[in-house]
């Protein structure tokens, strides 16, 4: 049986058993004189009884559906005679995809060795065998905890109580899946990145200058070695995020000061949500006008007085990127500036401060704290930012703090190495996961230092 | 000069006090406001004079054809119940209103003989003349003498170090707080008990000499020692400046004012010498109000 | 007046010019940020306007048996496999007889599309009877054609188009017989690697079930997951735990999802490369802190007077969630379900890292179809060199942007009409 066909069944089921449980509430109730002696309503004993069918049923199908695939594939590969056992992990993953293939009926079994046909054969078997056992399990716990949930229902049973503390334990699961997704992240990184420590030194990769990843695909081949030295891709990517930042935070904060403190209503209703239209741009949007339109002009730009202007500068990708980011900048330092209390303005403009003096003088200094945290949120922005530079900025790993040329930054080297035909454990897509570790970290430590921030200078006025 | 006659020629209105037969008839209807304000609103050496004083917050009125004169050194106290409009009117008297987009206000209202709400009046000018103390003390999150110094570096007063220094040493002398805080001037001024941090927001003001000091409740975050303190300071600083006080409690205005004005739900019912006020009393609200009726 | 006058009138000049420097910058920050966006759309809009008309040309095919060499016009099998290429051939041959020459054949052959022929099998299969018949057939031209008669009179002479073939075009001009019409594969088709047959179909479907996926998951685990935070979480380490992790993720660059979804949920559980399914999980993760978030802040806009009326009335704590405060949030929450939705819809990188960039010529049928996004699609052909695929790509820019505009305005009225003022 199909899974979706069985979680069909299971849906009916589920349903029969909350009219079953209704049914006997409502029965149990009668000679009592009505639903008013049972401890609950009806509708509790009901949804206990369908939650009783519903749950051991989903988590036997659930943890049955998560290893049986590796349980198979250990099966078949243990069945194969020595002789054709594989001898290390990639020839395994070779093997296992060829059986899959004979057994699927893409590869004629006739073509392939016969011990691999029977592995095939095999596989088949296992695969129909499993999903009949699947389907018969499931339906049996299903009903069995059906019955449990309908037999155990009595008027004095407190139903509500267990109903709403199945429900509080689901919210509580759903609020955990923040957690389990951070886990799951750094597991990810952290598992993939010692892998590619065990291939390349991390100083090397934390020092090195030079980073070149093609790794040769034949052993014989010149400069069968990668360089994995990840400075000059750091530099990059400070490189095009200060300039970023340098578009971003003055144009910003001054939007937030003007729109905050100067704009007539008219002008406020209408260019705030305009500047918000900017952060609601997919990046790609960004990407394309930064490489199709703002890089040409700024080289012809450049050629015009001289210069010598990289067709991928890193100044075309960063200005494009603080385009992005104002809006972010701005609704950050709003919502600082906004939060200075009134009183504070008052007084300032009681002693006869011109507005500009009020802001510069009281408002910005007792912002600061909050304008910082939000400096540093659009910096881990500006670092974590993928598309703009992926279309926008090079592929080569130069050092350089020249804005004219093109650098490469960490996000684009985990596109371009991860994208690539490339084995999956090789040093090449590893470098990609340690790229990540580092991603991850920074702009980790850059959110819990700036909402720290941020949240100290709310209380601070709350 | 005589600024009462002097505004007489503009309005048409008669300004003179009302007369007996229509203060008769306010009396003997309670709920009715007089026709005009009872007592004796204006005074010959007037510092400030406000007359026909209509205040819009959008379509609501709040304040309805007030008049009446602050006199020089005088401290006149604005008292009535909630919501009456006596913060909104001394809100008006530098402009302050002017941060509420939608508060318009309408009438003559006067500093000497500068129109308040001249267009080409300069506000920030304006401010420096007349200044304000806030309800709640409002220190600036910096140090003491950052605070007090605040105003005279914005406006240029001190030259040098040293004359910006003594300004802030003597207005922490008026305002009676510099002996309690010439060790830390440089410590935060948010970091001072409330009763001192109003002093200080008061020190504030005086460092720019201004002519005038508007007073809203200054008193009504404090405890009844901070505000005998600041009473006190109300009454030494009335030899040098004009101060117009807001208050809620009665007993204040009768301590620290030479006159008092009773408003009423936007309109000034009294206004007479503060002992008259609060001995005899002649519109039945006022009676009601210091009697404890209401308010 | 007094001394204190006199030296603040004396300041003032100054200082009413540091004023007016100060609100000018104010006013260029706000002008530089609208410049940026009037730019951007009138360069994405002047760029993609034209593709969404292709250039046809008018010419007589004669439906020929010999030329298609069939046998019999009812086999199905025959019909699919027949040379429509010919058909179009002749009828080029026979508009120009004086062509002679491999190389000059050649040009003349690619003046119209290779998807030309598709149609004309799919008239021959709709009507039997039209074999043997000559019919006057609007054709699809080749992309260069495309952009030749697109382009201005300057422009033309940088064509890549040969003199011949330029020769060509203005004679079907000339005969009014080549006309503009509406881009009908760019709605219909999947990617192709012909411009003038590439379609954001497949695109536009793919992220369809990407959404239906993203929005089935996120919506209500995050509302469940408010729900705990707000109503029922203890005051505790854990939970402070849980809410620094959410208000991190929503900081957390998305490219960082994508390396989750290939190392966890493709590597790890294996599920399929390039799907919907995982393209949606994937999202799914990155918007539940964006969901979360605005859900929480619906639920504490619920006045506490309604949880207290309830709570009088002797219901129990879920009920008090249940039948008072979830209705009166989901307003709240539905706008900030929208929001979030957008979001993912313009996201590219993480599904980058999902294979999800592969090239696809099938519109896909569901979420376990190998398929594409609109985002990731205007990044593969951005990426081409055809000149053609710059107007298709900033087309396809615009359907996006519309769609996204169209779910924040939705947004926007949800928030004015139902949520309730307290």
């Amino acid at each position: 049986m199909q899974t979706g066909n069985l979680l069909l069944l299971l849906v009916v089921m589920i349903a029969g058993a909350y009219y079953m449980g209704h049914r006997r509430s409502f029965a149990l109730a009668r000679p009592l004189g009505g639903i008013r002696h049972l401890h609950s309503l009806p509708f509790y004993y009901a949804m206990r009884t369908a939650i009783w069918c519903a749950i051991p049923a989903l988590v036997v199908l659930g943890a049955w559906l998560i290893f049986d695939d590796t349980l198979i594939r250990v099966t078949v590969m243990d069945s194969l005679p020595a002789d054709s056992q594989p001898v290390d992990a990639s020839s395994a993953n070779l093997l296992l995809n060829q059986i899959g293939n004979v057994a699927s009926g893409a590869i004629a079994a006739s073509e392939v060795s016969p011990a691999v046909a029977a592995a095939a054969e095999k596989l088949n078997s296992l695969r129909s065998l499993n999903r009949m056992a699947l389907a018969v399990v499931v339906i049996v716990v299903a009903m069995l905890g059906a019955a449990w949930g309908w037999l155990k229902i009595s008027p004095q049973m407190r139903a509500r109580q267990q109903v709403e503390k199945v429900l509080q334990t689901l919210f509580m699961l759903s609020a955990t899946i923040a957690i389990l997704t951070t886990v799951g992240i750094l597991m990810s990184v952290m598992f993939e990145s010692v892998r590619f420590f065990g291939k390349v030194p991390a100083t090397d990769f934390l020092f090195g200058l030079q980073w070149s990843p093609q790794t040769a695909l034949r052993a014989d081949q010149v400069a069968s070695e990668g360089a994995f030295g990840a400075i000059p891709l750091f530099m990059g990517t400070l490189l095009i995020s200060a300039i970023a930042l340098l578009v971003a935070v003055p144009v910003g904060l001054m939007s937030a000061i003007y729109l905050a403190e100067y704009a007539p209503p008219k002008v406020r209703s209408f260019a705030k949500p305009a500047l918000e239209v900017l952060a609601g741009v997919p990046t790609v949007v960004y990407g394309f006008f930064a490489a199709l339109t703002v890089a040409p002009v700024i080289r012809q730009l450049g050629e015009s007085i001289g210069l010598d202007v990289a067709s991928e500068s890193a100044l075309a990708a960063g200005l494009v990127m603080g385009v992005m980011i104002i809006p972010f900048v701005s609704s950050l330092a709003d919502d600082v500036i906004t939060a200075v209390p009134q009183a504070l303005r008052d007084a300032s403009l009681g002693l006869g401060a011109t507005r500009s003096e009020t802001i510069k003088k009281v408002i910005f200094p007792a912002a600061l704290p909050g304008i910082m945290g939000g400096i540093l949120l659009a910096a881990s922005r500006a670092i974590g930012e993928t598309m703009i530079v992926v279309m926008a900025a090079g592929l080569a790993a130069n050092l350089t703090v020249n804005p004219l040329e093109a650098v490469t930054t960490v996000t684009v080297q985990i596109v371009t190495l991860l994208t690539g035909d490339q084995e999956f454990d090789s040093a090449k897509t590893l470098a990609a996961f340690a790229l990540g570790l580092m991603l991850f970290i920074t702009t980790l430590l850059l959110n819990v230092v700036a909402l720290h921030i941020v949240k100290k200078y709310r209380e601070q006025y709350d | 000069m005589d600024t009462a006659e002097k505004f007489d020629d503009k309005t048409p209105r008669s300004d003179t006090p009302a007369s007996q037969s229509e203060g008769e008839q306010a009396m003997e209807n309670s709920t009715r406001y007089p026709e005009q304000t009872i007592g004796s609103p204006y005074v010959d050496n007037a510092k400030m004079s406000m007359r026909d004083v209509d205040v819009f917050y959008g379509d609501k009125q709040a304040i309805h054809g007030v008049s009446l004169d602050i006199g020089k050194n005088e401290v006149v106290a604005l008292i009535g119940p909630s919501g009456c409009g006596k913060s909104t009117f001394l809100r008006c008297l530098n402009r302050m209103n002017d941060t509420i987009d939608i508060c318009q206000v309408k009438g003559s209202l006067h500093l000497e003989d500068q129109d308040l709400y001249d267009p080409k009046l300069d506000v920030v000018e304006l401010r420096a003349r007349v200044g304000m103390v806030f309800q709640k003390p409002n220190p600036f999150p910096k140090s003491i003498y950052d605070n007090v110094a605040y105003g005279p570096r914005i406006h240029g007063l001190a030259n040098k170090k040293y004359d910006l220094d003594e300004i802030v040493e003597t207005s922490l002398q008026k305002a009676g707080l510099w002996n309690e805080v010439k060790d830390r001037l440089h410590s935060p001024g948010t970091g001072l008990s409330g009763g001192q941090q109003q002093r200080l927001c008061i020190a504030r003001t005086i460092a720019v000499s201004p002519e005038v000091v508007l007073m809203d409740e200054p008193c009504s975050a404090l405890d009844p020692i901070a505000t005998a303190k600041i009473e006190e300071l109300i009454a030494e600083l009335s030899e040098s400046y004009t101060i117009a006080i807001v208050t809620h409690s009665m007993q204040q205005a009768a301590r620290v004012s030479n006159r008092t004005a009773y408003f009423h739900l936007g309109r000034l019912v009294e206004m007479n010498d503060t002992e008259t006020v609060f001995t005899k009393p002649e519109h039945d609200l006022t009676e009601a109000y210091i009697t404890g009726r209401f308010g | 007046m007094s001394k204190t006058t006199e030296q603040v009138r004396k300041s003032l000049a100054k200082r009413y010019r540091a004023e007016k420097m100060f609100k000018a910058y104010g006013m260029a920050a706000i002008g530089f940020g609208l410049l940026a966006l009037v730019l951007l759309f009138t360069d994405i809009i002047g760029k993609g306007h034209s593709a969404f008309f292709e250039t046809y040309v008018q010419m007589d095919v004669t439906f020929d048996e010999y030329t298609l060499d069939i046998m019999d016009v009812n086999d199905d099998e025959e019909l699919n496999f027949a040379n429509y290429d010919g058909l179009i051939r002749d009828a080029l041959r026979e508009k120009f007889p004086g062509v002679d020459g491999r190389q000059e054949k050649r040009e003349l052959y690619g003046l119209v599309s290779t998807g030309a022929g598709y149609e004309l099998r799919d008239m021959l299969r709709a009507d039997r009877k039209l074999l043997g018949q000559t019919r006057t057939l609007w054709l699809l031209a080749d992309d260069d054609v495309d952009v030749y008669v697109k382009s201005s009179s300057d422009d033309r002479l940088e064509s890549r188009l040969s003199e011949n073939q330029k020769t060509w075009i203005q004679t079907f001009e000339a005969e009014d017989k080549l006309e503009l019409q509406w881009n009908k594969s760019l709605f219909t088709h999947g990617d192709s690697r012909e411009p003038e047959l590439a379609g954001i179909w497949g695109a536009v479907m793919g992220s369809l079930f990407t959404m239906i996926v993203t929005l089935l998951l996120s919506f209500p685990i995050g509302v469940a997951a408010a729900i705990y935070l707000e109503e029922f979480a203890p005051k505790n380490r854990f939970t402070d735990f849980i809410e620094v992790n959410i208000n991190n993720l929503a900081a957390v660059p998305s490219i960082i999802f994508g390396l989750l979804g290939l190392a966890v949920i493709i590597g790890l559980f294996g599920m399929p490369r390039s799907v919907p399914l995982v393209g949606g999980i994937v999202l799914t993760l990155m918007t539940l802190p964006t969901i979360i978030i605005s859900s929480r802040a619906a639920i504490k806009a619920v006045p506490p007077s309604i949880r207290q009326a309830a709570m009088g009335l002797g219901a129990s704590n879920m009920q008090v969630v249940l039948h008072h405060v979830l209705p009166l949030a989901l307003p709240g929450m539905l706008t900030g379900a929208i929001i979030g939705m957008a979001q993912a819809l313009g996201e590219t990188a993480p599904l980058l890292m999902i294979g999800m960039v592969a090239f696809i010529v099938d519109v896909p049928g569901g979420p376990l179809d190998p398929s594409t996004v609109l985002p990731v699609q205007i990044y593969l052909w951005a990426d081409s060199p055809e000149q053609s695929f710059v107007a298709l790509t900033s087309a396809a820019i615009m359907v996006l942007l519309t769609f996204l505009i169209a779910m924040n305005t939705l947004a926007v009225f949800l928030r004015k009409r139902l949520e309730r003022r307290w």
